[in-house]
């Protein structure tokens, strides 16, 4: 075991791992946001709505990740190529960042999986409680937030963290758009010192932190839920 | 007394015979490794070697008066090979580099490639490390071009690794990166295509010692007599001038060690 190559990477090394951190919570929760648009909207009675959202998880769960982050990665990179105004527009310096592409693929990709469990979780909440708000008086969107979405979530939260790590390890894709994740750093390290497991098991281990990291944290949130006020 | 007139007369018999192998009597076995590396050394259908490094071979055999073979051996298997004399040169676009010196010698370079600096055409780009301050760079990793930006750019520039050329150039078109920096053959393939058309050169990188000196043949570190043989024919071929003649057969740009 050699680490001598540390001392002269650990700065790329630390800021590898913000990357890293950075597309998980930039992508889990506009994810998050869009997989409960995408779990109403399967549950929804309007045929149209109901369609397109089972099409859409289909879509994205019967496509591999690695190919939607190339689709939207060098498939747009093609386009781009002949619109020479985009590339002189204010929008250019994100557009030309795989970062944003990853955490597009990312998201949609979470809102397909996990619109999918929402749905099912949606469905699970008992009916009397619903009814009884409703003929409390309570507005639609104000049962969704106040019993219906924290019901779900409340059940959901061991899926919910289970989903979390998934995406963490579904970020080391990142590297192959050149992006510097973790996974592209120890690849950059691996080419540069010709040592292969040494920035393997170190960025193995960072993974395996952060993911113990998310499960404690859902753990917290679930010994401490239910709020009074939840939402 | 009579044996050690023994012993004389076995090692003189056996210096001549080493001599003799490297003079004109026996050919000189040049190692290939049995893959095409076009355009510097392929085989064609009748199952002859050409390309730049076969013709430049030929030419440095005249000058040696020496017969030459083309021995095949896997590209991993041309050290081994040499060392256990189953070859007596690499002749195979082999970069001199310090870990390959500690087993083989080396000739002098008979070719060197430049590393070249690319970006879109009409752009203002000065491949300076202090005129790519606050710019991106691409280049390939585990290159001698990666390494060279990363000592002399990585301090101005924002250095971005591909694993493959491939995704380099397709990241260069699309405007993603300001400049690439790689190897100037390739690059020069790579603008005369149509993918590149809208990018050029934007001048060599400085010769660095990190790229090393170039390609050399590779002999064995007691074959002295025989580098100075190389050596002293690559200087003839290079003054001649057959050696510019044999480059502008298959190069737009000069490969020339300095």
């Amino acid at each position: 075991m050699d680490f001598s190559w540390f001392s002269e990477y650990h700065p790329q090394l630390w800021l590898a791992a913000l990357t890293t951190v950075q597309l998980l919570l930039v992508s889990g929760s506009a994810g998050f946001v869009l997989a409960i648009l995408v779990g109403f909207g399967r549950l929804s009675k309007q045929p149209f709505i109901a369609w397109f959202s089972l099409s859409y998880t289909n879509l994205i769960r019967g496509t591999p990740l690695l190919v939607q982050i190339y689709v939207l990665y060098y498939g747009l990179g093609s386009l781009f190529q002949d619109m020479p105004t985009l590339r002189d527009s204010i929008l250019w310096p994100y557009l030309r960042e795989g970062f944003w592409y990853v955490a597009l693929a990312l998201t949609l990709s979470v809102g397909g999986y996990l619109g999918e469990v929402l749905k099912s979780g949606l469905r699970a909440v008992p009916k009397g409680g619903l009814e009884a708000a409703r003929a409390l008086g309570m507005p639609r969107l104000l049962v969704i937030r106040r019993i219906w979405l924290p019901q779900t979530l409340y059940m959901l939260l061991p899926t919910l963290a289970g989903e979390s790590v998934m995406l963490l390890k579904s970020t080391a894709l990142a590297s192959t758009v050149a992006v510097m994740d973790a996974l592209g750093v120890a690849n950059l390290i691996r080419n540069q010192t010709f040592l292969t497991y040494e920035p393997l098991l170190i960025i193995a281990g960072l993974y395996l932190l952060l993911a113990i990291a998310i499960e404690q944290l859902f753990k917290r949130l679930e010994s401490r839920l239910p709020f009074r006020n939840a939402l | 007394m009579k044996s050690r007139m023994l012993t004389l007369c076995c090692s003189l018999s056996l210096g001549l015979l080493v001599h003799g192998n490297a003079m004109a009597g026996t050919p000189l076995k040049i190692g290939l490794a049995a893959e095409p590396y076009p355009p510097f050394s392929t085989k064609n259908s009748s199952g002859q070697w050409s390309g730049f490094e076969v013709d430049v071979l030929n030419q440095l055999c005249r000058e040696m008066k020496t017969q030459c073979q083309i021995t095949e051996v896997a590209w991993d298997g041309l050290i081994p090979s040499l060392q256990s004399k189953k070859i007596d040169v690499i002749f195979n676009s082999m970069s001199i580099t310090p870990e390959r010196q500690k087993v083989i010698s080396f000739s002098k370079p008979y070719y060197y490639t430049d590393s070249m600096f690319v970006g879109r055409k009409g752009s203002k780009l000065d491949p300076s490390p202090a005129g790519m301050r606050g710019k991106t760079l691409g280049v390939q990793s585990s290159t001698v071009n990666a390494n060279y930006a990363m000592k002399r750019y990585a301090q101005s520039a924002s250095i971005k690794y591909y694993n493959t050329q491939d995704e380099l150039n397709a990241d260069m078109a699309a405007g993603r990166i300001d400049a690439m920096l790689l190897d100037a053959l390739a690059a020069s393939d790579f603008l005369a295509s149509k993918d590149g058309s809208a990018l050029e050169s934007k001048g060599l990188a400085t010769r660095d010692p990190m790229f090393g000196p170039g390609v050399g043949a590779g002999l064995r570190k007691q074959d002295t007599a025989l580098k100075q043989q190389f050596d002293a024919a690559i200087d003839k071929l290079i003054k001649s001038g057959n050696y510019d003649v044999i480059q502008k057969k298959y190069f737009k740009i000069s490969i020339l060690p300095k």
